[in-house]
């Protein structure tokens, strides 16, 4: 893992910890960013975590770019002496797997899809080496999953599934990205899944749609009336699967507020997770379930 | 209320200078396209060079106003009329109450931007009263203008005499053939040394797909990668790079084949690899580009964006010198 800095142009240093995801990168890179903040360098405007890689924007009449690069080059051996533990949150949040709106959608635009012929969940399962669609949902719901970054478009998180390399989900992004996604669907690209906040164009493979809003400019939704994001990275979610009968309760309570996601503190150990991913996992679900 | 939206023009937003702070939970900076453009519109009325304005492109708006009004259009050429007269633009004009402002056809230049003394009132959010159509925020209900819209304004801050004008040496007209300077970098390395040289030799033209998240260009050869082994959680694909965050100006090219350079309501990160990042004395450039026009991209230097840099800020000054 070798850290790669770079001028984005006069007002930006992007700064690549690894070319290749994993939690490690991320770590790091969220240190850094951390770091970053703390130091409270005059002339920096925003600090964008991403999920192997940051990038810093910064005003260059007040702090010139090399110096800048100097001061982040210098923050590498702070973040790598940092603890890997992270006080964070874990999420339940319900899929509705398979659902009628997104198929709707992919049927629309098949001819962008690398099998024309069947569904994205069928093409996943194939793809991933499952028997059935059921037991690839059962794949993509057993595990928690890492925010590992968010953006895109307005609060849309990406996921980075917390099992062993070798057992995680991939699927390549659409041959042609689509027009449209509903919104609040789950989709999957590369490694990661990512929910869609917003309705618009998306290149991801679509798995279901939750009925849990995680945008809300209007703030009207109980638990985004503080912020509008739902999001930050570090938060760990666990999908729970729900049928269309639980799906429609759902979302009649987000619309008349009774609606409260689960939401439990954790502690997670980056060092706890890689010398046992199972037996870090089982704890954390502990956790939110309340044992 | 002051303005009643008769038309609303192709894509009329509420813009300010934007919302910084929040790119890193994915919402982008957003403003009005051609900020120097939007800056002088507003000194024309008396305003604070960042007060709500309305921003228009290709085709203007046409606004009747409920109240007297002191106005002013800066930005494309595009003719400005009150009630079916020809006016100056890039000068203050009064308007009275029940008069129309309309638009001829675009001459050059892509946005306009109509300033009311006062500024347009629509809510802060976050910030800012720019629009952010793609998250449904800020501006007039987070969305471009529709016909019967109305529109309130703020109070007047200072009063500017109906005829004063930006000296036309003074302002910056839309180019006719426009050169984009590039520092390169970001993931410049995963091009050959060839396919480089032939993007900065290429002309290029704007694509109809031209919009304030980005413009796409077309016209010049496909890059040529450097081989690779995909990195883990990036994509088969040689253009995608695990998801990381995209610069304001930054070029990334899916496929190899069509350059885009993100704008102000730019997404915040994604998985397509970047070549290099416009510099940002030549952003507000872009925002007075059409569809089909030729462009060039010129390589500099870090000192070289810095020295443009400087330069913007100079013609800056002297706008405001004007006043």
């Amino acid at each position: 893992m070798t850290t790669r800095y770079a001028f984005g142009g006069d007002e930006h240093i992007f700064v690549e910890v690894g070319d290749e995801m994993s939690l490690d990168a991320f770590f790091k890179s969220l240190s850094m960013t951390n770091a970053v903040r703390d130091m409270r360098i005059a002339g920096v405007i925003e600090i964008c975590p991403a999920n192997a890689s940051f990038q810093v924007k910064y005003d260059p009449d007040v702090i010139a770019p090399d110096d800048l690069l100097s001061e982040l080059k210098r923050l590498e051996s702070v973040a790598d002496a940092a603890e890997s533990t992270l006080s964070t949150r874990i999420i339940e949040m319900p899929v509705y797997y398979n659902d009628p709106w997104t198929h709707e959608t992919q049927m629309r635009f098949r001819e962008r899809h690398q099998d024309p012929t069947g569904t994205d969940l069928e093409y996943a399962a194939r793809i991933n080496g499952f028997a059935s669609v059921e037991d690839f949902i059962t794949a993509h719901a057993g595990s928690p999953w890492f925010v590992s970054m968010v953006g895109f478009v307005a609060g849309l998180p990406f996921l980075y599934q917390m099992v062993e390399r070798d057992k995680q989900l991939q699927a390549p992004k659409y041959l042609r990205p689509r027009t449209d996604t509903p919104k609040l669907t789950i989709g999957h690209g590369g490694c990661f899944s990512a929910i869609y906040s917003v309705r618009g164009a998306g290149g991801y493979q679509m798995f279901g749609i939750t009925p849990m809003p995680i945008y809300d400019p209007a703030q009207e939704i109980s638990y985004l009336r503080d912020f509008m994001i739902f999001f930050k990275p570090g938060d760990i979610v666990k999908f729970k699967p729900v049928d269309r009968a639980e799906y429609d309760a759902l979302l009649a309570a987000v619309g008349d507020g009774s609606f409260v996601p689960r939401i439990k503190p954790v502690t997670f150990s980056l060092d706890e997770f890689k010398a046992d991913p199972a037996a870090a996992n089982a704890k954390l679900l502990g956790v939110l379930h309340g044992a | 209320m002051a303005l009643e939206i008769l038309k609303p023009g192709l894509a009329t937003t509420v813009q300010d200078l934007g919302r910084p702070g929040y790119y890193h939970l994915g919402i982008p900076l957003s403003g009005g396209m051609d900020r120097l453009a939007l800056a002088a519109a507003n000194l024309l009325v008396g305003n604070d060079e960042g007060d709500a304005v309305l921003e228009a492109v290709f085709l203007g708006p046409e606004i009747r106003f409920t109240t007297d009004a002191v106005i002013a259009v800066t930005g494309a050429d595009m003719p400005l009329k009150i009630d079916g007269v020809e006016l100056s633009t890039w000068t203050t004009l009064a308007i009275k109450a029940d008069q129309v402002l309309s638009f001829g056809f675009l001459k050059a230049g892509a946005r306009i931007y109509i300033a009311v003394a006062g500024g347009i009132d629509v809510p802060v959010v976050l910030g800012s009263r720019s629009t952010y159509p793609l998250g449904a925020l800020g501006g007039h209900q987070g969305r471009t203008l529709k016909a019967g819209d109305a529109l309130a304004t703020l109070p007047p801050k200072r009063a500017m005499a109906p005829g004063s004008t930006i000296a036309p040496e003074r302002r910056r007209g839309p180019g006719t053939s426009p050169v984009l300077r590039v520092l390169p970098g970001l993931y410049w390395h995963r091009i050959t040394a060839e396919a480089g040289n032939g993007f900065f030799d290429d002309t290029w033209k704007v694509a109809p797909e031209a919009d304030r998240i980005g413009y796409r260009f077309r016209g010049g050869r496909p890059l040529e990668f450097v081989p690779r082994e995909p990195p883990f959680g990036a994509g088969s694909d040689p253009s995608n790079i695990v998801d990381s965050c995209y610069p304001y100006g930054s070029i990334q090219v899916p496929g190899g084949t069509e350059p885009i350079v993100l704008h102000r309501d730019a997404v915040s990160g994604g998985g397509y690899f970047m070549i290099g990042t416009v510099i940002s004395a030549d952003m507000d450039l872009i925002g007075q580009l059409q569809p089909n026009q030729k462009v060039r991209f010129v390589k500099v230097t870090m000192d070289e964006a810095l020295a443009a840099r400087k330069d913007a800020q100079a013609t800056a000054a002297r706008i405001r010198a004007s006043f």
